[in-house]
């Protein structure tokens, strides 16, 4: 069956800005070819999935603040399906890293995003989070959590504005209506492989920093 | 500062040497430096407005202390040094003001300074696996790279005691039993206004001991100032306290203007005070959103923004920004105001009164919102002062504690406005102050709004600035209380040291006092009523 290129009922098509990204998305589920019954389940499960997507309360500065401004009167982003956001990950369907992201907080931003059920979304948002922002020379900043969680969508600003916020969470409806729940394809790598190569990286200077070690020395 | 206290300073600690460089200050040993303290407090310094850990190369660490008289509004600075730089150790005197119990921590983690007899000397900020001291001059940071292991929190820490032989011991103690019940609440937990982490010790239902770890968003900014231009230092300021990020430029424009010796024209003093309370009026309606969120009154949370977002159209039409302005400069700021300027504070200044009447009948009369918030967390006066708690919460406990008044800056000293001051000291209390200061800043905005001055908005400054050789404080009255800034300058064009009081510290400082004995759920009421800022907290 034939994909098409997804389109949301709030932006049309056109006015997006990098559809190439999406196209050659599509073009790989087309070479891919789609069984016409799960096809067509899977257009509309992801039809639900993209307008009911909710977000992790998780702010760590600024740009939380904005991210509160776009759930208030004004931006409302609740027109758009985020209606509910959850303060457990376990209900999420993104994170959204709203935030500096310091040495401290990303073991803890680790394990949240470990906690939350698959298929599961990120947000870099703001310069912070996406490079180390105006602090990406501090020796206690993480410079960009791209390096630790799997990202999906950048927004960038400092803060970026909550017009910006709508259009980045419109990108992400658009990234999981071209994403096939049954076939998982539409990944580079697979997701799983991409979390063990992370924390292979991650964990390699482990031998240096164990925790019993630290605790005998506190005694 | 006045020749009697000098006098009498040195009368009563001979030691004590005089420096007149930039604000001035006595060089006290660090062996007589507790006897002068403990006659300062005696003598009503009871008000610690900052203690700034300082690394003075060859000369070795020390620390700085800026005491004030609530009662005779006095100031003084005092600096204390130990050449040791193998084994830092100064004296501490967290019993003598209570707000040096996080601020000696904090020297602690950054430069490794030991003070005897500090019952709890754990790192504040940094993780306990963290490798040497980030604000030495000679620290080295690839001994740390990210760490992804969890870490373990401890139940015990560690004080340093002198021997009478002059040895130094080491001693444990306990912060949590086996047997206690500890909870523990953040970092990510949406009533606790960003990453703070709180371990809470219950019995039933009741608080028996809070134990507060910051440092989830401490993002080393009075490092990264050291190697920036005093114009490039400017740009982190305002992502410290964002609803004060006026302010909190405000405070380091001043600070370098001061040390510079530049007086700014009239134009830029009515500006930036307006801006001032532009900003506050948009931080005070944050607070009153966010805290009847915690406390379940959804709609009063859409009320607040929709209002939030009329200061921000204004901030935004002339600043450009709308949490994050960057508008002030030195000796001036960026841009002159749009022309629409005037007419839209005018109109929001109509608009605003009435819509505070409405929240009160929201939300203030609310028989929930009464009962949880009358006669929980009590903060008495003098706690208070010991902690530092500055703004809306000293004032709250009947402290008069507003910058604005004890020491006017830019416009203040033109025109007329009220400290609301409360008594009870309790979370109502602290709820109404800020209220009641929207109020009082729209009479100031209506002041001045009519009557700025022509001129220019920005003095011509050299292209590179030096500071003479020197140490600076200024102060503003930051959204949630009194915002500092503390340079000392080489005469580089860069700070040799930058601090920035924060107003959020002393605040979480004072919680375990507030809180103990409360109930569970009375920690977010008070959590909400304190009003703090995570970042600029951790900065």
């Amino acid at each position: 069956m034939e994909v098409r290129n997804p389109r949301i009922k709030s932006m049309k098509y056109e006015d997006f800005n990098d559809n190439e990204y999406i196209e050659s998305m599509v073009r790989e589920l087309r070479e891919n070819g789609t069984n016409v019954v799960v096809g067509c389940l899977d257009e509309v499960i992801e039809w639900g999935r993209s307008n009911s997507l909710w977000p992790l309360t998780f702010a760590t500065s600024c740009c939380g603040i904005e991210f509160m401004a776009v759930g208030a009167a004004r931006y409302d982003f609740a027109r758009f399906g985020f209606e509910v956001a959850r303060a457990s990950p376990r209900q999420a369907d993104f994170i959204m890293v709203a935030g500096t992201i310091t040495h401290k907080m990303a073991p803890v931003l680790k394990r949240l995003y470990d906690q939350m059920a698959d298929p599961k979304y990120v947000i870099a948002t703001g310069g912070c989070a996406i490079s180390g922002g105006p602090f990406k020379k501090s020796y206690h900043v993480v410079d960009g959590v791209d390096k630790i969680l799997p990202v999906d969508v950048y927004i960038p600003g400092c803060p970026p504005r909550p017009e910006a916020m709508l259009y980045g969470l419109m990108q992400l409806q658009r990234k999981v209506k071209v994403q096939r729940f049954f076939g998982d394809v539409n990944r580079q790598i697979d997701r799983k492989e991409c979390e063990e190569l992370l924390r292979r990286d991650l964990t390699a200077e482990k031998n240096e920093l164990n925790v019993e070690k630290d605790a005998n020395h506190e005694q | 500062m006045n020749n009697n206290l000098k006098e009498s300073i040195t009368a009563w600690e001979p030691a004590a040497v005089w420096s007149e460089c930039g604000d001035g200050w006595f060089t006290v040993p660090a062996d007589r430096f507790r006897d002068l303290a403990v006659r300062l407090r005696a003598e009503g310094f009871d008000f610690l407005r900052s203690l700034t850990g300082m690394d003075w190369g060859g000369e070795g660490f020390g620390v700085v202390y800026h005491l004030e008289s609530t009662a005779t509004g006095e100031n003084v600075v005092l600096r204390t040094m130990t050449p040791d730089r193998e084994n830092p150790v100064l004296p501490s005197v967290c019993d003598l003001w209570k707000t040096a119990e996080l601020n000696e921590r904090e020297a602690f983690d950054y430069f490794g300074i030991r003070f005897l007899n500090h019952p709890d000397m754990r790192r504040l900020f940094l993780r306990d696996d963290w490798v040497g001291y980030p604000l030495r001059k000679d620290y080295d940071p690839s001994q740390n790279p990210l760490r992804m292991s969890n870490e373990v929190s401890k139940d015990s820490t560690a004080s340093f005691e002198l021997m009478p032989d002059g040895s130094i011991i080491r001693q444990r103690n306990v912060l949590f039993d086996e047997g206690e019940y500890v909870i523990n609440i953040g970092p990510q937990h949406p009533a606790t206004h960003g990453v703070l982490r709180f371990r809470v010790s219950l019995e039933g239902e009741i608080i028996r001991k809070l134990d507060a770890h910051c440092g989830y968003i401490h993002r080393g900014i009075e490092k990264m100032c050291e190697e920036l231009t005093y114009p490039q230092t400017l740009a982190l300021t305002d992502r410290l306290d964002y609803l004060g990020a006026a302010q909190n430029r405000h405070a380091l424009c001043m600070c370098i203007e001061k040390g510079l010796g530049v007086e700014v024209p009239e134009r830029v003093q009515y500006i930036r005070t307006i801006m001032d309370e532009l900003q506050r009026i948009d931080s005070h309606l944050l607070f009153f959103s966010c805290l009847c969120m915690d406390m379940g009154a959804l709609t009063a949370f859409f009320y607040g923004f929709r209002d939030r977002e009329k200061v921000l159209d204004i901030l935004e039409q002339t600043t450009g920004g709308r949490l994050i302005q960057t508008y002030n400069t030195i000796g001036g700021v960026q841009a002159d105001i749009h022309p629409d300027f005037v007419r839209k504070t005018k109109e929001f200044i109509a608009y605003m009164r009435p819509k505070l009447r409405e929240y009160h009948e929201v939300f203030t009369g609310n028989v929930i919102a009464q009962e949880r918030l009358k006669g929980t967390g009590v903060l008495t006066r003098e706690d208070a002062i010991s902690f530092g708690a500055t703004g809306g919460t000293g004032r709250a406990s009947g402290w008069a504690c507003d910058v604005r008044k004890r020491h006017p800056y830019a416009a203040y000293g033109k025109v007329d406005f009220e400290e609301v001051l409360f008594t009870e000291g309790d979370c109502f209390a602290r709820y109404m102050v800020r209220m009641r200061e929207i109020e009082q800043s729209l009479n100031i905005i209506e002041q001045l709004i009519d009557n700025i001055p022509e001129g220019e908005y920005q003095l011509k400054m050299k292209p590179v600035i030096r500071i003479p050789e020197g140490s600076y404080y200024a102060a503003v009255e930051g959204s949630r209380g009194e915002f500092g800034v503390f340079i000392e300058s080489r005469g580089d064009k860069y700070p040799y040291r930058m601090k920035f009081r924060s107003t959020g510290l002393p605040l979480v400082a004072c919680l375990e006092t507030i809180a103990r004995g409360t109930k569970i759920a009375d920690l977010i009421a008070i959590g909400g009523t304190l009003d703090y800022v995570v970042p600029d907290i951790d900065r």
